[in-house]
C-alpha cells in the first residue's frame, strides 16, 4: 500500500523570509542545491516582492537564475511567490513557469497581511490571470482552517474562493495553516469536504508547527488523501508578530516519519538531515525541527 | 465525547534529567500546579538508589507530601527493585511502575539485568508486596538504540509471562523517540488482540518530532492513557540536544480542541509549564506552545 507523497519544500521562500540578516544568495542557492540532491521535486524558492517590504527576498532573480541554470533540464518544479501581477512577471522574466500567490480566506487576515478585501484580491488575481496567460500560477490560501482575528475559518469560506478561482482556470490550491492552529480532525473535516466539492482541483496543505501538531495535521492530511504536502527544511521559520513561535513543519522530520510508515517521497532522509544542520549551522534562524538540534545520533 | 486519561510523568522522567538539584518546594509546587490544572494521574518520582540519580533522593518526601495532600489523586512511583517495592509500601503508595527493557541489551545497559533477572524480581515483588497494583513499562517497545527495531509477535510473546503473573496494566514505551504512527498502531493491534483485558498505556518521546502523531494514532487504535511531561521536559543523556517526553500541555491543547475529554484545563498547564522552564532553567524543552509570545498578535 505504498501511497505515493509528493512532497513540497517551501524553506527557501516561507524560512528565509523570517530570517533578519541577510542570507548571501550564495548559500541559498547551496540550500537549494542541497535539497535537490535530497530528491526534492517540487519547491518554492523565493518571492519576488518588493525589496522594501521583504529585504531578504532582494535577490530572487539571481537565486532563480543561478538554480535554474543548474537544475533548469531536470525536471524539477520551481516556483516562486508573488504577491501581485508584478511580481508574476519578475518571476517570468528571471525563467519561472510557475508561480504561487496568497489570498487569506479571512477577510481582516487579508487586510493585515496585504491590506486588500479578498475581492480585491480576486480580482488582482483575475489580472495577473489575464496579464500572464502562459504563466501557470497556484493559489495558496492563507487562513484556511482558522485565523488569529476571526477564529475557525467556515469552510464556505474556503469553497467561495475555490469556486471563483477555478473560475478563472486556475487549478491548484493550497490550504494553510497560517498559525499553525489547525488540529487533525479540522484537517480530515476540511479536506474531505473540499475534495467531494472539487475532485478535479490538485490541492496542497502547508501546516506550521507552532503548537506541535505538524506533523499529525500532515498525517491527517495525508491518510486523507490529500499527497502534496509542504515543509520547511529545519522547521526554519517563525511567525514576525509573535517571537519564538515555531515555523513550518521541518521537512527532515516529516520524511523521516513517511519514509519510515511506508510512503514513497523519493527523498534521502540522511542527506536532507545534514542539509537541516548546514542550515542551522549557516543561518541564525528558529529552527523548530526536532532531529536538527540533535547533536549526537542517539544510537 | 471520549474521555483521556493524561498521565503526567515529568516529575519522575522530567526532573531526573536535571543534573542541579531541583528543591522539594519547587516539585511539589510544579505537582501543586498539575492537579490544580486537572491532572488526575502523576508517576511522582522514582524510588532508585540516591547514588543512582540524586535528584530523586527526595523521593519519600515528595510521595508523603503528594499522599498527604491529595487522596484523590491516583500518584505513582518507578521502582526499579525490591527495595523499591519495600519503600513504596512503606510510604503507604498502592501504585508502582517497574521497567524492564524488550530489548536485551538495553535492560543490561539501563538496570544491568538479564531478563530472566528482571522477570525474577518482579516475582518476587508481587509475592512479597502482594497489595501492590505494579504496572510494568515496558522500555524499547519501539525500537532499540542497540538492536533496532522488533517485529510485533516479539512485544506479544515477551508480555506473555508478565500477564501469566497477574500484571494487569502496561506502559508501551518508546524510549528513544523512534516509534512511527503506523509501527504503533500495528504494535497496539497485536497486543490488543493477544490480550484483550490488559489494560495499556503509552509513553511516546519526541525525539523525531513523531510525538504527537504516535500518541495520537495510539488514542486511535483504542488506547485511552497517554504519557506526556509538563514542558516536554526531559532528553536523552547520550544524546545531547535530543527532545524529551511528548509534552503535556501540547498534546492537552490538541485533544481538547479535537473533542476529546482529558478533564485538563489548557491555559492553566501552559501557564504551569512556562512557569516550570523560569523554575527549572536548565531543563530541555521540547514544547512548541512555551515558546509562543502570549502577547503577540498573532494569537488570541
Amino acid at each position: 500500500m505504498a501511497q505515493h507523497v509528493n512532497f513540497i519544500e517551501v524553506g527557501p521562500r516561507d524560512g528565509f523570509q523570517n530570517v533578519k540578516d541577510y542570507i548571501p544568495a550564495d548559500i541559498k542557492v547551496k540550500l537549494i542545491d542541497d535539497l535537490l540532491a535530497a530528491g526534492v521535486r517540487r519547491m518554492e524558492m523565493t518571492s519576488f516582492v518588493s525589496p522594501k517590504a521583504i529585504p531578504q527576498m532582494r535577490d530572487a532573480a539571481e537565486v532563480v537564475c543561478r538554480t535554474l541554470e543548474t537544475h533548469g533540464d531536470e525536471g524539477v518544479e520551481l516556483y516562486a511567490l508573488v504577491p501581485n501581477t508584478y511580481g508574476a512577471k519578475a518571476a517570468a522574466a528571471a525563467g519561472l513557469r510557475e508561480v504561487a500567490t496568497v489570498i487569506s480566506v479571512s477577510e481582516s487576515h487579508n487586510k493585515a497581511n496585504i491590506n486588500r478585501t479578498v475581492e480585491e484580491s480576486l480580482q488582482g488575481l483575475e489580472k495577473m490571470r489575464q496579464a500572464l496567460p502562459d504563466l501557470n500560477i497556484n493559489l495558496s490560501m492563507a487562513t484556511a482552517f482558522t485565523c488569529p482575528f476571526e477564529g475557525i475559518t467556515p469552510v464556505e469560506n474556503v469553497l467561495k474562493i475555490i469556486r471563483r478561482a477555478a473560475g478563472l482556470g486556475i487549478t491548484r490550491f493550497c490550504l494553510a495553516d497560517t498559525i499553525g492552529e489547525a488540529d487533525p480532525k479540522m484537517v480530515r473535516d476540511t479536506l474531505t469536504i473540499v475534495q467531494q466539492v472539487f475532485p478535479d482541483i490538485t490541492l496542497d496543505v502547508h501546516i506550521h508547527d507552532t503548537r506541535n501538531m505538524g506533523i499529525a495535521c500532515t498525517l491527517a492530511a495525508l491518510e486523507a488523501g490529500v499527497c502534496n504536502v509542504q515543509a520547511a527544511l529545519g522547521g526554519l521559520g517563525g511567525c514576525p508578530f509573535a517571537p519564538g513561535a515555531s515555523g513550518n513543519v521541518a521537512s527532515e522530520d516529516l520524511i523521516f516519519m513517511l519514509n519510515k510508515m511506508g510512503f514513497t517521497t523519493g527523498i534521502d532522509f540522511d542527506k536532507m538531515l545534514a542539509a537541516a544542520k548546514y542550515e542551522r549551522s549557516v543561518i541564525t534562524g528558529n529552527f523548530s525541527g526536532h532531529q536538527v538540534h540533535i547533536g549526537e545520533p542517539c544510537h | 465525547m471520549k474521555t483521556i486519561d493524561m498521565y503526567e510523568v515529568g516529575p519522575r522522567d522530567g526532573f531526573q534529567n536535571i543534573k542541579e538539584y531541583i528543591p522539594a518546594e519547587t516539585k511539589m509546587a510544579i505537582i501543586d500546579g498539575l492537579v490544580q490544572a486537572g491532572i488526575r494521574h502523576i508517576e511522582v518520582t522514582s524510588f532508585v538508589s540516591p547514588k543512582a540519580i540524586p535528584q530523586l533522593k527526595d523521593a519519600r518526601e515528595i510521595v508523603a507530601s503528594c499522599l498527604r495532600q491529595y487522596p484523590d489523586v491516583d500518584f505513582m512511583a518507578l521502582i526499579p527493585n525490591l527495595r523499591g517495592a519495600e519503600t513504596a509500601a512503606a510510604v503507604g503508595m498502592t501504585r508502582v511502575a517497574y521497567v524492564v527493557s524488550l530489548s536485551a541489551s538495553h535492560n543490561k545497559a539501563n538496570i544491568n539485568r538479564t531478563h530472566e533477572q528482571s522477570y525474577q524480581a518482579l516475582k518476587e515483588i508481587r509475592e512479597t508486596y502482594p497489595q501492590l497494583d505494579v504496572i510494568v513499562d515496558l522500555a524499547t517497545t519501539f525500537g532499540c538504540p542497540f538492536e533496532g527495531k522488533f517485529p510485533a509477535s516479539r512485544v506479544v510473546e515477551f508480555l506473555k509471562d508478565y500477564v501469566d503473573l497477574g500484571i494487569r496494566e502496561v506502559c508501551l514505551c518508546d524510549t528513544i523517540g523512534i516509534a512511527n504512527p503506523g509501527q504503533v498502531r500495528d504494535i497496539l493491534r497485536a497486543v490488543q488482540q493477544a490480550y484483550p483485558q490488559l489494560e495499556l498505556q503509552v509513553h511516546i518521546h519526541d525525539t523525531r518530532n513523531m510525538g504527537a502523531a504516535c500518541s495520537l494514532a495510539a488514542i486511535e487504535a483504542g488506547v485511552t492513557k497517554i504519557q506526556s511531561t509538563l514542558g516536554g521536559l526531559g532528553g536523552c543523556p547520550f544524546a545531547p540536544g535530543a527532545s524529551g517526553n511528548l509534552a503535556t500541555e501540547d498534546m492537552v491543547y490538541m485533544l481538547n480542541e479535537m473533542g476529546y475529554d482529558t478533564g485538563v484545563d489548557f491555559p492553566r498547564v501552559l501557564a504551569l509549564a512556562k512557569k516550570e522552564v523560569q523554575l527549572i532553567p536548565t531543563g530541555v524543552y521540547s514544547g512548541h506552545h512555551i515558546r509562543i509570545d502570549a502577547a503577540s498578535r498573532c494569537f488570541r
